[in-house]
């Protein structure tokens, strides 16, 4: 081992990404995901305003509930918009509240768990018995609460949704810190002078990212559909705000009366979206998982090699095969 | 013990407790050794003795609670490290004071290359700028023989021995006067134990840092140390320079340990451990705490707890055998 020639350096994030390129579903996830988030940086572009009302809410009225068309791609809504440009113009909503809610629930749930689970006693009690009490509450439930309490607005919505979202990240950010914290590495830090911030941020918090990682993924996607459930109720935004959830909503009304695509398309946009995230997830989580550090390679793909090296060996053209 | 300003370190009668729901687990009992600079003491001791209680109390990192220092002193340098804040405490360890651990496969953080882990410590102790650190890191790398194209590979990447030269260099990073080495050696196979042992020896001479070895290897001790103190339930039964408690054993104890070394020479069936166990440290026997174990038990052995008697220079024993002849 110690003669052995230095092997090519990969930095940590580019063997995680050699691993998770070699799924094709987590790749079609990622896929998705970077398509809405080009609709949503140019919404403007691909579905102008026309100076008087913004792309998503230009009316025409004597154009309403016009089935799909090569002018009408998904076609129009009750209020003669192109529901097309709605979708565009929403996929900005769903990120930005995805974004957000992730990242605040995320910030706050992980201090909340790492301090916990690192000092323990009365601390880690008050603090995990009020997520606890949170976690009482379902979800839905809760947001439904909040945003009712709030008044429908861009901001209550991701803090409604935010709040369910904390409970998460401290039960599990807390169990990783306990069973670190008790690890030598940490004592060894401890023994070189590091005080307990530094022991969390440098040596404890690196360790316990990638199931955070994979929560963070799987938790925008959770948000951008109660967010859109928020709004299908009509707790979330006001119109005309081009939310999925609201479009939904709208578009239920017309749906006996046979509009489909009012409802149609806000619906599998949504579901394309969370489609995506979680494949992506999915193919994070295996990448990041050290135990499956054989790199997730495919059974065949394994013989494949095998019987190959087998072969050169066994020719003697090359008897330095890498195992 | 005779006091002398000399010593860099000075242990009194420390005791260190543990309070948990069953009872109070004394770990450490009325402890005493020193050590002079450049000097290098083994602590020997069956597991359970309180070797590692011990180390982790001079460096004020008994967890507390359960663990309490109840009594004693640790005079590091003139200061008493008890009465130091968490912060000055802080400043020491890795400094002043540092240590290298059993495990080298567990005490190397996972997720860093092993350069920014050697950099670390010189950069909470000094003011450098990350550079002038990362710096010093590849030379210690050098000093442990390890090549500078490794420096960014990380702990998982090297092999048992390898890593446990990285954690010497981690230790001896900042030149700390005073090194704990946790059985250094007990997780590594005998031919790198002989490598890293003498790469440890030739560092400290290099910075004439005093160490504290402890082992339960008495091979290593004749191989590393200057002095012996042999530990029996929380406390030191026997202390001497090397030479003369190789040749000079006095403590029933130390005794039977020479004992249940098998001799090469002869040609023997069976080994001869000492009868018994270590006793339970939530409930220790009355007077010596060895007497249920000692051949030479006299009725007084369960009642009075022995004093260090002074058998020879530098050479003490605490056991009633020796009491009445001595002081």
């Amino acid at each position: 081992m110690e003669n052995q020639k230095p092997k090519k350096k990969r930095s940590q994030f580019l063997e995680v990404w050699r691993r998770f390129k070699r799924n094709p579903i987590a790749l079609v996830g990622m896929g998705i995901i970077i398509l809405q988030i080009l609709l949503a940086v140019f919404a403007d572009v691909i579905a102008p305003g026309d100076g008087w009302s913004p792309g998503f809410n230009m009316q025409d009225w004597g154009n309403s509930r016009q089935f799909p068309s090569a002018e009408n791609w998904f076609g129009t809504d009750h209020l003669g918009r192109d529901v097309f440009n709605r979708i565009v113009h929403g996929s900005r909503i769903s990120l930005q509240v995805g974004a957000v809610v992730v990242s605040i629930s995320m910030i706050i749930g992980v201090t909340l768990g790492a301090v916990a689970g690192f000092f323990g006693g009365v601390a880690d009690n008050i603090i995990m018995r009020i997520i606890d009490i949170i976690l009482a509450v379902p979800n839905i439930l809760l947001a439904i609460a909040i945003s009712a309490a709030l008044g429908p607005s861009l901001v209550n919505v991701m803090i409604a949704v935010g709040v369910g979202a904390i409970p998460a990240y401290a039960r599990q950010v807390r169990a990783q810190v306990v069973s670190l914290r008790e690890q030598e590495f940490v004592e060894a830090a401890r023994s070189i002078g590091a005080s307990n911030f530094r022991l969390i941020r440098r040596h404890i918090m690196p360790n316990a990212m990638s199931p955070i990682i994979i929560e963070a993924t799987m938790g925008f996607a959770t948000a951008i559909a109660v967010a859109a459930a928020l709004s299908f109720i009509g707790l979330g935004l006001e119109p005309p705000t081009p939310e999925w959830g609201a479009m939904l909503s709208d578009g239920r009304r017309y749906m006996l009366a046979g509009y489909w695509h009012m409802t149609l398309f806000p619906g599998l946009a949504i579901a394309f979206v969370i489609f995506g995230i979680n494949m992506m997830g999915d193919g994070l989580r295996d990448a990041l998982d050290p135990k499956l550090r054989s790199g997730g390679m495919s059974k065949g793909r394994f013989e494949k090699l095998r019987r190959a090296q087998i072969a050169l060996t066994n020719k003697g053209a090359d008897t330095n095969v890498k195992k | 013990m005779s006091k002398n300003n000399e010593n860099l370190l000075n242990i009194e009668n420390l005791s260190i407790h543990f309070f948990i729901e069953e009872g109070t687990v004394a770990a450490v009992n009325d402890l005493n050794f020193s050590l002079k600079p450049g000097e290098t003491i083994g602590l020997v001791g069956e597991t359970g003795a309180g070797k590692t209680t011990t180390a982790l109390g001079i460096m004020s990192l008994i967890q507390s609670p359960p663990g309490l220092v109840v009594d004693g002193s640790i005079i590091y340098d003139g200061r008493n490290l008890l009465e130091l804040s968490e912060a000055e405490m802080r400043a020491v360890r890795g400094s002043q004071i540092s240590m290298i651990f059993q495990d080298p496969m567990t005490s190397l953080n996972p997720v860093f290359p092993i350069r920014d882990q050697i950099a670390e410590v010189v950069m909470l102790h000094e003011k450098v700028t990350a550079a002038q650190a990362i710096q010093r890191a590849e030379e210690m790398l050098d000093k442990v023989g390890i090549r500078k194209e490794r420096a960014k590979d990380f702990p998982h990447q090297f092999s048992g021995g390898m890593r446990q030269r990285v954690g010497i260099a981690i230790a001896l990073a900042c030149n700390p006067k005073l090194l704990i080495a946790d059985e250094p050696t007990t997780a590594l196979d005998v031919t790198i134990q002989a490598q890293v042992l003498e790469l440890m020896k030739g560092l400290k001479e290099e910075n004439n840092t005093s160490m504290i070895m402890i082992t339960h290897d008495l091979g290593i001790v004749a191989e590393i140390c200057d002095k012996v103190a042999i530990m029996y339930a929380g406390s030191v039964v026997e202390t001497a320079d090397k030479k003369e408690l190789f040749n000079n054993p006095k403590h029933p104890y130390t005794i039977g340990l020479f004992n249940s070394i098998p001799d090469i020479e002869k040609d023997e069936e069976k080994l001869k451990p000492i009868k018994g166990l270590m006793p339970d440290p939530m409930n220790l026997p009355s007077g010596c705490s060895f007497h249920p174990r000692c051949d030479h038990a006299k009725p007084e052995c369960s009642q009075k707890v022995p004093k260090h008697t002074q058998v020879n220079d530098g050479h003490y024993v605490r056991c009633l055998l020796f009491e009445e002849g001595g002081e």
